[in-house]
């Protein structure tokens, strides 16, 4: 797939379904299943986007991935080494691999704790001497485009886009590879979604940072990531560089995504990509599931399929036709 | 900000018990105990014996002021062991889950179905009549509100945001627990041991007047009562008195921490460098 030997984070098969229970008096444990079978790699100095509905297992799939979700079954590396299972490395040991801005800005926060401890708590945590620490503090506040002396402050002093700026500022404060964003912006004010994906992007290039965005927002995703992945019901139905994804949307659930972004010049053209008669017919002794979209259900394993490769590096789910 | 009438009324009533009980050698023109005279029993309030006298002629003022040393350690320390117990198995049970949680909440609710003053009598009688047997019958028995405000806060923070990325930063559970989920809570929990504290001395009150709380003759409110309820009649002063030292602690430390949930909350404090 890569012709890099290892990618920075990969994960493999990983499921995580969790039980359900039917009733105070009922025995019948159901599984939801949130993730299925995924699969997928982050390059280093890489975004990859996971994109799909809300439910659909993305946001599972980014607490797996900063070990607050433990995996029913599958394997996450990092840098080749497993951090799942009976192998994982402690708290402390994966604080520096990957950390999560979440999509919250307001309940990100401790609200009884200055911002200034919410950073450099951790940073004592983690054995940095405390006549580094204010340095240390000082410079994420300037890094995230905010005033040192804001630090006293307690995060109900703060707007939602400095909030965001916050979390950023406590996901990057120990210095991990990865960053998980989880609806980075969603949250927030559309005046001010440009400027913290402007700042993520700019620390992205100065920190040599990695990114797993997790979003549902096509317009953002078009604008950061350098690879897409699209979910669907807990499953991988897409994936490609973002231009092929955009450019040659092949599931049909992948087109439906892509359509329903608004667009004023195609609304006047009369066009939209949902149109399903230009859709390009599966490969041969395949097909395109599901046929009928909401068919699914979360506590059903989804039909046996796999990924064919449409172009480089360019995979489709497709179910072997009858 | 203007402060809250209650917190105000309930504040002011609260400092005047605290000094009544912290300045009691002072405040107190008789001896509490001592100063019996059987040729001044039973008479009316006057400008020597401000609250009158009780059937052996001591100074029912004198005799309410040391006796709100007794309430007040009994309240305080008693719930200031309960809030301890009820913090420690509430918050652990909601951040764990599982058979603690299955444990704690049987507990609990176990705890609630008897009542504590029951339970509390039970200890006592086990334990003899004293000061030490009464905190730690009423520091054991009324813990069940705290574990229950503990539990749901926790079970509601645990999911936050801050509490999330406090485990990927590297936090152990326990500091966790402490630095994340308690200081986010104080303000129930404060409300909640304020207005046990009014029911600790009620308790204490209850005990006394049953004669397995403070022996007498050392003063309490409680066993104050149980002398004046022969006499009502002759000397209601003797039991209006510590009637009244109840009601209004009672009330103070229920408005006080009515208003103290109030000012607690977060959004209403500034910046503190």
């Amino acid at each position: 797939m890569n012709d890099c030997p290892e990618p920075l984070l990969r994960v493999e098969d990983l499921s995580v379904h969790f039980p359900v229970q039917g009733g105070v008096f009922s025995r019948s444990r159901r599984l939801l299943r949130a993730v299925n079978n995924v699969s997928l790699s982050l390059n280093k100095g890489e975004c990859l986007s996971v994109v799909g509905e809300s439910g659909c297992g993305k946001s599972t799939l980014a607490l797996s991935i900063v070990g607050l979700q433990a995996p029913t079954s599958g394997a996450i590396y990092f840098e080749g080494k497993p951090i799942t299972g009976t192998v994982q490395p402690s708290r402390m040991g994966r604080a520096q691999m990957a950390q999560i801005v979440f999509q919250d800005p307001y309940a990100s926060l401790n609200p009884r704790q200055t911002v200034f401890t919410s950073l450099a708590a951790p940073l004592r945590l983690h054995g940095i001497e405390a006549g580094e620490v204010e340095g240390r503090v000082e410079e994420m506040m300037r890094l995230v485009g905010l005033k040192p002396d804001q630090a006293k402050r307690f995060p109900h002093e703060f707007s939602g886009g400095q909030r965001q700026r916050i979390g950023i500022a406590r996901a990057l404060v120990l210095n991990p590879r990865v960053v998980v964003l989880d609806e980075p912006v969603s949250a927030l004010d559309v005046s001010i979604r440009a400027q913290i994906i402007n700042l993520l992007l700019e620390l992205k290039e100065r920190l040599e940072l990695s990114y797993i965005m997790i979003s549902h927002d096509l317009s953002v995703v078009e604008h950061m990531s350098d690879r897409v992945a699209v979910m669907y019901f807990g499953q991988i139905v897409e994936t490609g560089p973002w231009n092929s994804i955009f450019d040659n949307p092949t599931h049909p659930y992948t087109r439906r995504l892509i359509g329903a972004i608004p667009d004023p010049f195609a609304e006047l053209a009369g066009t939209s990509l949902v149109d399903e008669a230009s859709a390009p017919p599966p490969p041969a002794g395949f097909d395109f599931y599901p046929k009928e979209f909401g068919k699914h259900d979360v506590y059903s394993l989804p039909p046996p399929s796999q990924l064919v490769a449409i172009d480089v590096d360019h995979h489709v789910r497709l179910v072997p036709a009858h | 900000m203007g402060l809250r009438l209650n917190l105000v009324i309930g504040g002011v009533l609260c400092v005047l018990i605290i000094a009544a009980a912290v300045l009691a050698p002072w405040l107190a023109h008789y001896n509490p105990i001592m100063d019996a005279d059987l040729m001044n029993a039973e008479l009316p309030p006057d400008g020597q014996f401000w609250f009158g006298t009780d059937s052996q002629g001591r100074d029912v003022f004198s005799r309410i002021l040391y006796g709100a040393q007794v309430s007040l350690t009994v309240g305080i320390g008693s719930q200031l062991i309960n809030t301890i117990i009820g913090l420690i198995f509430g918050i652990s049970a909601g951040y764990f889950g599982g058979w603690w949680d299955d444990l704690v909440s049987g507990l609990t609710n176990l705890m609630l179905s008897i009542p504590s003053l029951i339970f509390a009598l039970a200890i006592m009688a086990v334990l003899g009549p004293g000061l030490p047997s009464l905190l730690i019958a009423l520091g054991l028995t009324n813990w069940s509100w705290t574990c229950r405000i503990a539990r749901s806060s926790t079970l509601s923070l645990k999911s936050q945001g801050y509490v999330q990325a406090a485990k990927t930063l590297g936090y152990g559970d326990a500091r966790i627990m402490a630095t994340q989920i308690l200081p986010n809570m104080i303000g129930p929990v404060l409300v909640i041991a304020t207005l046990g504290m009014g029911d600790a001395i009620l308790s204490e009150a209850a005990l006394s007047y049953l004669g397995l709380g403070i022996r007498p003759p050392q003063p309490s409110w409680g066993n104050m009562l149980t002398d004046a309820r022969e006499l009502i009649v002759i000397a209601p002063w003797a039991a209006i008195f510590p009637g009244v030292a109840i009601f209004l602690t009672v009330l103070g430390l229920n408005l006080f921490g009515d208003g103290l949930r109030d000012w607690l909350d977060p959004h209403m404090r500034t910046r503190r460098a």
